[in-house]
């Protein structure tokens, strides 16, 4: 039962206003007196040393201010984990549209040709693009082995489990690139003054990212550094570490030009040369016994993380830790590992690595259901993890979960079981074959392990002269409802009124660090650092006698003024302190990988019309414990929003590549549903709390990403009888498989999967 | 947006007649636009080879749609959404005004037209299988006056038509006979709304005492131009429509089809479609068709 | 031998925007989408793919949606043009607006000009349309945000409560 006044109510968003009528400024809403606009000269060919440069006729080249590496001040690199990505390539390149030049004008339509009017000539080398490819060492394109990073993730003792397995399942499983098609492209405005230093503004998820790449790239000291998020028009992680080269590039023409610049990427740029979600391949192994027990097993997990390092090994970090799943696993080995191809590196995508192993393993639980002879629904209540039991990373799980029924309320919501069987009865006769799916799966919010302690995030509540209270975060809205719900913590904590509370613009010049808005963290864990921070400006006003013990809104009101009046300044600071519960040891990968866990259960019914063989989700049900909903309205539109974007992963989105390089990087051609596409999407959710996050909520921005792929796949398997493992799935891979009765897989145990 | 304005004349002379004057004085230097549609798509992208264009869009000679003896003359500036509004196109020319409101979206159907679909030519317009199978005249105009040209024979390649670069198309002519055909129309796209179609199908069909007496068939984004399929409606024609017949008709629509492997699909996806959609509208034919 | 791209003048067109009679000096082939937004400072309207996909740049073109990316600005000539910017009276949000902040409708806030201009342009033709009208009436706005639930339900909620409640 909600007692809070605030929290827990869907408060209207805080900036919607702006949104609803046109006025808020988005990067390219916004000129800057005499700026001037940039644009990226990239290469053309995947993998080679740049022999010769020309700067073709036709062109006023005195015009234009141009930019290589050699005018980078600092290290030429977008620092992020490791400093391997250059922000311009010096003489040689390792993908295609990677950039080698920057130009700049005062006259906007003039830079497209005279991009074109470089000519860049290339020694090409050998390009490799695949997974496949980069195992096979025929070229080696990063470091000793093309290997990004591994890792090894092992409990009990799995090759002892072998012998006394009745089944040994084994399957392999593929995802493929995904495009975050933000609908607002990548943007930043950039201006140099030789004494206030370098300012960016712009459209980001992180605003210390981008400053800390920058310190390094012009060598400058970090007061001399200002970064400034605008209203960012979407992200979804694509902004997590793209902003900074970006901004890099920007920042380095306004140097040399001395004037404001402005890069905006149109949307053609943007797909073909930014990140999107790494491609995957996933084979397990597993060990189970007659009862249906999965007594161990071997889950090989690797992505392609394109030509640099940069989040790669965080990626493969989350989807290694999730490739379990929600289930227990006596013994277990995963072998994670990420790779280098010649394509545009990878990055984050909501969900970021779990999206990609939850599919493989929610497809394999199906399989296993089949060789076993049980139903989907039994294989996964027979294996569900249970409070007290521990995590393929030796994570005990210490709240009341119950996943088994929360699995049946799933399935109840659903009609599943009346409906699988109808369908079954009903596909016999029909040309329109309907199959009903579903997924069980967990999302851990925040960063993994020691993270979050790595971070030390910083956060500040302030008090404004008139008497309302601002909150000071890095932490960026770009939809998801961060300025809301953060404003509706601090309301309820001081017990005032929601319209008493703003937030500051994340500018690294006005506010602390307070982390990258990503993994599921701003409302879990910022949130509660905020609301202490909070409080902490409650003891301070307590403490001088200017506020009681009980106090109305009003009275806090002028408490604040008072202190300020007084004091010139009201402020409070909360960093964030581990909890000593969360351990978690970096060198075996083992102990507490997430502070709190997100459980859900989807359902996805489905229809395979024989005549296109097009699927529709007819319906979706997407039942999640999420600790606490803050805000109705913004949970729900944040679930559904998910379920959309994994219903393309699942059907729809499709990367085009051919020689690196995306071929359909427009609208027209790489597909997401529209809204005559998705049917209405059924949205539930249960409340356990949660002592690690604000009010009890958890983090829920990416597990709504997790479970449609998988739920949708099975239930086109339920619907054809086909296995498909691979996904996006399209039409014209469902033909392909129907109409080739030779790749029909056979299940019966007889056919080698039993011991 | 990677074209640069300042390189570009637009023209908009604001009567068909200073149009087609114009279009006679140089003809193959003015590129018509209407509603931009899709000129305004390769412009923006930088690959509209015309720097000279001249508007036609609104123009009330071509935007009009009347009804003359037997026929209904479309102009060819009416938009997609002019279509679909008019009753008679909606009651008697169904297969039109379908593919009115699945082309593109509704900002799109605002401002695109007929003529521009026809003219543009390219394999994948939505209404052309319609006009193949209405048996649509086209009215061409120029300075030098009007001449009638058949639908059927009027694309003669990818993206290549008659039309002379001095002419435009002035109109669409349909016969008003079809109400009593069964009109059956399907375009298999990526998604509901907003698609470039894979396979985009016309049917009309008629019955009589349970025998074909007329079909009329035919096809867009299976071959370089859009496609009557003659083969398969010779094969129907005058039979009882039973599996058998469907099963070869949906065969020999297969291989009637030129379809190939592009970007957003596959030869022998396409082929598979197009011979499930032709089954598909035998099977309905059967049942709803109605005997005269 | 290539001849150099010849530059010509930009003309004088004028039309109305949001009621108010404008005249710009601009390119022919400029498009609409950069004359409202860069020429007469009306930045609501957004460019998202610059090909008519994602509706993000729709407008009413005297009373009628039509993706402004794809209008050369010759043809804007002697038209009443609306934009979000257009909807609310001073302080006082348009139906729509107000039921957008209402049911969630706006997330990142990007598609919402188009959508909502879209929505406008729907209940101008069906004032109580149906789900199906709905979705049909604005599949041609991308919304990657949402998954478009609430966006549909704002609608719906206009369409019950009239559009000028």
């Amino acid at each position: 039962m909600n007692t809070n006044r605030i929290v827990g109510k869907s408060m209207p968003r805080l900036e919607g206003r702006g949104k609803v009528t046109g006025q808020a400024l988005y990067v390219d809403d916004i000129v800057l007196p005499g700026m001037l606009f940039g644009a990226t000269v990239r290469s053309r060919i995947p993998r080679g040393r740049i022999t010769k440069i020309t700067f073709g006729p036709g062109v006023d080249w005195n015009e234009f201010v141009i930019v290589s590496a050699k005018d980078i001040p600092g290290k030429n690199c977008i620092a992020l984990i490791d400093d391997d990505e250059p922000c311009l390539a010096d003489g040689k390149v390792n993908h295609p549209e990677e950039p080698i030049l920057l130009l700049a004008h005062p006259d906007r339509r003039l830079l497209p040709q005279a991009v074109e009017a470089v000519s860049v000539e290339y020694e090409p080398l050998p390009a490799i693009f695949s997974i496949e490819e980069s195992e096979q060492h025929s070229q080696i394109i990063w470091g000793a082995d093309n290997v990004f990073k591994s890792y090894l993730i092992e409990k009990g003792d799995l090759d002892a489990v072998w012998e006394r397995a009745d089944y040994v399942v084994e399957g392999e499983y593929a995802t493929g690139a995904q495009e975050q098609l933000y609908i607002e492209n990548n943007g930043m405005i950039a201006a140099f003054d030789p004494q206030q230093g370098l300012t960016v503004w712009g459209s980001m998820q992180c605003p210390y990212y981008v400053h800390k790449s920058l310190v390094k790239l012009f060598n400058l000291p970090a007061e001399r550094v200002r970064v400034v998020q605008t209203e960012t028009g979407g992200a979804f992680g694509g902004k997590e570490d793209y902003p900074s080269m970006i901004a890099g590039h920007a920042a380095l023409l306004a140097m040399k030009s001395g004037r404001p610049v402005k890069i905006v990427y149109d949307r053609m740029e943007d797909m073909a040369a930014t990140t999107k979600r790494h491609p995957s391949r996933t084979r397990h192994r597993t060990a189970v016994s007659k009862e249906g027990k999965i007594l161990g097993g071997e889950i090989e997990f690797a992505i392609d993380g394109g030509a640099y390092e940069t989040l790669s090994p965080v990626v493969l970090s989350r989807g290694a830790i999730h490739a379990g799943g929600a289930y227990s696993w006596p013994s277990i080995r995963i072998r994670a590992k990420a790779v280098a191809t010649n394509t545009p590196p990878q990055g984050a995508f909501r969900g970021f690595g779990a999206p990609q192993s939850l599919f493989a393993l929610e497809r394999h639980m199906d399989r296993i259901a089949q060789v076993i002879q049980l139903s989907p629904a039994e294989i996964r209540r027979r294996n569900f993890i249970k409070p007290g039991e521990t995590t393929t990373t030796g994570q005990t799980v210490t709240e009341a979960i119950d996943l088994g029924k929360l699995l049946d309320r799933a399935m109840e919501i659903s009609d599943y079981s009346a409906k699988k069987e109808r369908f079954a009865k009903e596909n016999r006769n029909s040309t329109r074959k309907k199959g009903i799916g579903l997924a069980s799966f967990l999302h851990g919010a925040g960063f993994t392990g020691s993270g979050e302690r790595f971070l030390s995030s910083v956060v500040g509540v302030e008090g404004c002269a008139e008497g309302s209270v601002r909150i000071l975060v890095s932490s960026t809205e770009f939809g998801q409802g961060t300025n809301t719900v953060l404003c509706q913590i601090v309301a309820e904590a001081l017990k005032v009124r929601y319209e008493d509370v703003s937030i500051a613009r994340p500018d690294t010049q006005e506010v602390p660090n307070s982390g990258p808005t990503v993994a599921s963290r701003t409302v879990m864990v910022v949130g509660k650092l905020v609301q202490s921070a909070a409080l902490g400006i409650q003891q301070t006003l307590e403490a001088s006698g200017l506020l009681g013990a009980i106090y109305s809104p009003e009275e806090f009101r002028a408490a604040v003024r008072a202190y300020v009046a007084k004091n010139g300044k009201l402020q409070a600071l909360a960093r964030y302190e581990q909890p000593e519960d969360i351990v978690w040891d970096e060198q075996k990968y083992r102990g507490s990988a997430y502070a709190a866990f997100a459980w859900a259960v989807y359902v996805a019914e489905v229809a395979v019309d024989l005549t296109s063989y097009s699927v529709s989700v007819d319906d979706f049900v997407a039942l999640q414990e999420v600790g606490r909903v803050l805000n109705p309205v913004l949970a729900k539109g944040q679930i559904i929003g998910g379920i959309a974007q994994g219903i393309g992963f699942a059907l729809y989105e499709k990367v085009i590549w051919q020689e690196g390089r995306m071929q359909n990087g427009q609208m027209t051609n790489y597909i997401i549903p529209t809204s005559a596409d998705l049917a209405p999407i059924r949205v539930y959710f249960e409340e356990l709390g949660n002592v690690h996050g604000a009010f009890g909520a958890k983090g829920i921005g990416e597990l709504p990403m997790d479970g449609p792929a998988p739920a949708i796949i099975n239930a086109v398997e339920d619907a054809l009888g086909v296995p498909f493992r691979s996904i996006p799935l399209l039409p014209e891979d469902i033909f392909d498989a129907v109409a080739n009765e030779r790749e029909r897989e056979r299940f019966s145990p007889v056919a080698g999967d039993r011991r | 947006m990677r074209a640069r304005p300042a390189e570009y004349e637009l023209a908009a002379p604001g009567t068909l007649s200073a149009v087609l004057s114009l279009l006679a004085q140089e003809p193959g230097e003015w590129l018509p636009i209407a509603g931009g549609t899709d000129v305004m798509v390769q412009y923006s992208a930088g690959r509209l080879p015309s720097r000279k264009l001249v508007s036609i869009w609104n123009l009330p000679e071509l935007r009009r749609i009347e009804t003359i003896g037997g026929k209904i003359c479309i102009g060819a500036g009416c938009t997609y959404a002019d279509l679909c509004d008019h009753d008679i196109v909606r009651r008697e020319f169904s297969l039109l005004a379908s593919a009115a409101r699945w082309t593109g979206g509704v900002a799109n159907q605002n401002r695109g037209t007929i003529g521009g679909n026809i003219v543009n030519a390219s394999p994948a317009g939505d209404s052309l299988p319609a006009l193949m199978v209405y048996d649509a005249d086209l009215i061409l105009v120029s300075a030098k006056g009007r001449r009638s040209a058949s639908y059927s024979d009027f694309h003669t390649g990818y993206r290549k038509t008659r039309l002379a670069p001095d002419e435009l198309v002035e109109s669409i002519s349909l016969d008003r006979r079809f109400s009593g055909y069964y009109a059956h129309a399907r375009k298999v796209g990526a998604r509901h709304a907003q698609a470039i179609s894979k396979v985009c199908f016309a049917a009309l069909g008629q019955l009589a005492d349970g025998v074909v007496d007329d079909v009329r068939l035919a096809m867009g984004s299976v071959a370089p131009v859009p496609l009557r399929l003659s083969e398969t409606e010779r094969l129907v024609k005058g039979h009882r429509i039973e599996p058998e017949l469907m099963r070869l008709a949906s065969r020999t629509a297969a291989a009637e089809i030129r379809p190939i492997d592009d970007i957003r699909s596959t030869a022998r996806y396409r082929a598979a479609v197009a011979g499930n959609l032709v089954a598909e509208f035998l099977e309905r034919l059967s049942v709803r068709g109605r005997t005269i | 031998m290539i001849e150099p791209p010849q530059s010509h003048t930009k003309c004088e067109i004028s039309f109305q925007v949001n009621g108010k009679l404008v005249a710009v000096r601009a390119y022919p082939m400029e498009r609409l989408l950069d004359v409202l937004r860069e020429e007469l400072g009306l930045t609501g309207t957004k460019e998202g793919c610059g090909e008519g996909e994602c509706g993000s740049c729709s407008v009413l073109m005297d009373g009628v949606l039509v993706n402004s990316c794809l209008v050369p600005a010759l043809q804007a000539k002697g038209v009443n043009i609306t934009t979000v910017e257009g909807l609310a009276e001073d302080e006082r949000l348009h139906a729509l607006q107000q039921a957008f902040l209402d049911c969630g409708g706006a997330q990142c806030g990007i598609c919402t000009p188009g959508m909502i201009l879209a929505a406008l342009h729907l209940l101008g033709k069906k004032p109580q349309p149906t789900m199906e009208d709905i979705r049909e009436g604005l599949s041609g706005n991308l919304c990657r945000c949402t998954g478009y639930a609430q966006i549909i339900e704002a609608v719906a909620e206009v369409g019950r409560r009239g559009i000028a409640g």
